[in-house]
């Protein structure tokens, strides 16, 4: 499998990453390459081996359901750009 | 043409934890903004999601009582999207392996029963919320929701009419917070449904293409949308349109449905397993700890109450109709009032008056032992049961008993034949018409004396004895 340019455009897009007319070519080489070592791990016959969700064998940690986190939000809205009545400000985002 | 319409739905419940699904943070509604977020839920690079057991015992909970199949092993994934009430950037959800799988709900149109089958309900966070009132043109963002545990229930397209389509989800609503997985609180977000719907021609196989009326948080909005919906895609597909794969918000002012996005721009949510969280293990002594915490369910309950107290099968669905008019009618019964009388008195003037006053069961001025009260003395003609409706007003309004309201407003029927015979005589002297007609085989005929009989006593008179004394004058 490889990507086309147009590929790797819609991806830098859904990605929120901008990428330059100019980096496109490159990082398009560079995706595919990485597409091409999977190409080649997907060569290794699997067939009959469950996959794994997870790299290593270990299950989830669960937690009691205890809402003891304290109130931080002074400290968190310290290093925020913009902040109003208790809200974190972004650019206008309506869908 | 005739159209068959297609209605599958996904809904978001919001799970009653105290905390977040994979924080500490607490999920109480209403808290100033952001006051209620941990750095998981504010995404601060290197905090670490950690998972809330009372979220899976509910889902858990939920699978049992539909009959799904329990996942014992499920796997977390990120459903990658940008919007910045989603600060990672992600949200965590299940995919391929969630936690519940299949299972059933009936559902019951017109006396019609139908069984809808679910496809799934997986375990995912909630985003927070964006407040887009001018902040100087900047919208505002409250991350307090963000983190909230959500089920999500996902249907088989297996609805064909919105009246399907708000039965299985009004169906839906009674079982979550039966089993008390969910507060039902529609106004505040806890229960919100998405709809997909399609039409094709009637006894076409494959589905025409959806649309997605998305976050209804009303049955009656549910109704006003896909009623909307179906009339436009029928309409578009009679004009030579096709209909475009799209999702659309239902908007109550108008009563209409509106693009929100195409296909074009839909969302590629590149799934895959989330590395920090390794795969949700549920041991066979889990599924049985919850099994035995289960209450008894909806149907389980309708069957006992036809069998165990004798009364009609509409009777008992109505009662079972939430948790707690259930538990009142069985502590009307326990408290020595018969179960029919019971049924008739819950469904009937205790449900209206309830209706009215927009209160709901437990809210009821009057306690089920008050209520035993009044039905035992109609049971033992005290009262009868047109004074007995007036009672149970003036117990609504002042708090008093039966027996307190009865005693002072001198409403005891009268049971002394001699006082009760006087005004049979009356009545009788008033209307020889109806006793020829009587005599000559019209057995019916001195029915209608009875209402004056009752009027002449001041509703007093017992209506059975009235009937037997003035048939015992006329022989």
């Amino acid at each position: 499998m490889s990507l086309s340019l147009e590929d790797v455009s819609r991806i830098a897009r859904l990605s929120r990453i901008a990428v330059t007319d100019a980096e496109l070519a490159a990082t398009q080489t560079q995706l595919n390459r990485i597409l091409h070592l999977i190409d080649e791990m997907r060569a290794v016959d699997t067939s009959g081996i469950e996959p794994m969700a997870h790299a290593q064998d270990v299950f989830l940690r669960l937690r009691e359901d205890a809402a003891t986190a304290p109130d931080r939000r002074a400290a968190f809205q310290a290093v925020a750009p913009a902040v109003e009545n208790g809200l974190y400000l972004v650019p206008k985002v309506i869908e | 043409m005739k159209w068959e319409v297609v209605i599958g739905l996904e809904v978001h419940t919001q799970l009653t934890t105290q905390s977040k699904i994979f924080s500490s943070a607490s999920t109480a509604f209403g808290a100033a903004p952001n006051t209620q977020t941990a750095v998981v839920d504010i995404a601060l690079p290197g905090a670490l999601p950690v998972m809330n057991k009372a979220a899976v015992d509910k889902a858990i909970q939920f699978g049992l009582a539909i009959g799904a199949k329990i996942n014992q092993k499920s796997v977390f994934a990120r459903k990658n999207y940008f919007y910045p009430d989603l600060p990672k950037g992600y949200q965590i959800s299940q995919f391929e392996l969630p936690v519940v799988e299949g299972g059933a709900i009936t559902i019951n149109v017109d006396g019609v029963e139908k069984v809808i089958n679910l496809t799934r309900a997986h375990l995912e966070e909630d985003a927070g919320k964006s407040v887009h009132e001018d902040f100087h043109g900047m919208s505002g963002i409250d991350l307090n929701r963000a983190g909230t545990p959500l089920l999500e229930i996902v249907s088989e397209p297996e609805m064909r009419s919105w009246q399907e389509a708000v039965a299985y989800a009004k169906a839906l609503y009674s079982l979550v917070t039966w089993i008390g997985i969910c507060d039902g609180n529609m106004q505040e977000g806890s229960f919100r449904c998405d709809v997909n719907v399609s039409v094709r021609p009637e006894g076409q196989k494959e589905f025409g293409t959806r649309r997605e009326i998305k976050n209804l948080n009303s049955f009656k909005f549910m109704e006003q949308a896909i009623k909307y919906e179906v009339n436009w895609q029928i309409n578009e597909i009679e004009e030579g349109r096709k209909i475009q794969q799209a999702t659309i918000l239902f908007d109550p002012d108008t009563g209409e449905t509106r693009m929100m996005r195409s296909k074009e721009d839909a969302h590629d949510y590149r799934y895959f397993p989330d590395p920090d969280l390794p795969p949700l293990v549920i041991a066979d002594e889990w599924i049985e700890r919850v099994k035995a915490t289960l209450p008894e369910l909806p149907v389980a309950m309708q069957a006992r109450f036809q069998s165990q107290y004798g009364i009609p099968a509409y009777d008992a669905t109505t009662l079972t109709s939430s948790k707690e008019m259930a538990a009142f009618f069985e502590a009307v019964v326990a408290a020595g009032a018969d179960a029919k009388l019971a049924s008739n008195w819950i469904m009937g003037d205790v449900s209206a008056t309830l209706n009215r006053e927009e209160k709901t069961i437990a809210d009821s001025p009057v306690s089920a032992d008050a209520l035993a009260l009044l039905i035992k003395r109609v049971m033992d003609n005290t009262i009868n049961n047109k004074t007995a409706k007036d009672v149970l007003k003036k117990m609504w309004e002042s708090g008093d008993s039966a027996d307190t309201i009865i005693e002072r407003d001198g409403l005891k029927q009268e049971t002394d034949t001699g006082a009760i015979e006087a005004i049979v005589d009356a009545v009788l002297a008033a209307n020889p018409k109806a006793i020829e007609e009587y005599r000559s085989g019209k057995e019916k005929a001195l029915n209608a004396l009875v209402g004056q009989v009752m009027k002449g006593s001041g509703g007093k008179a017992n209506p059975g004895m009235a009937l037997e004394l003035l048939k015992k004058k006329v022989s």
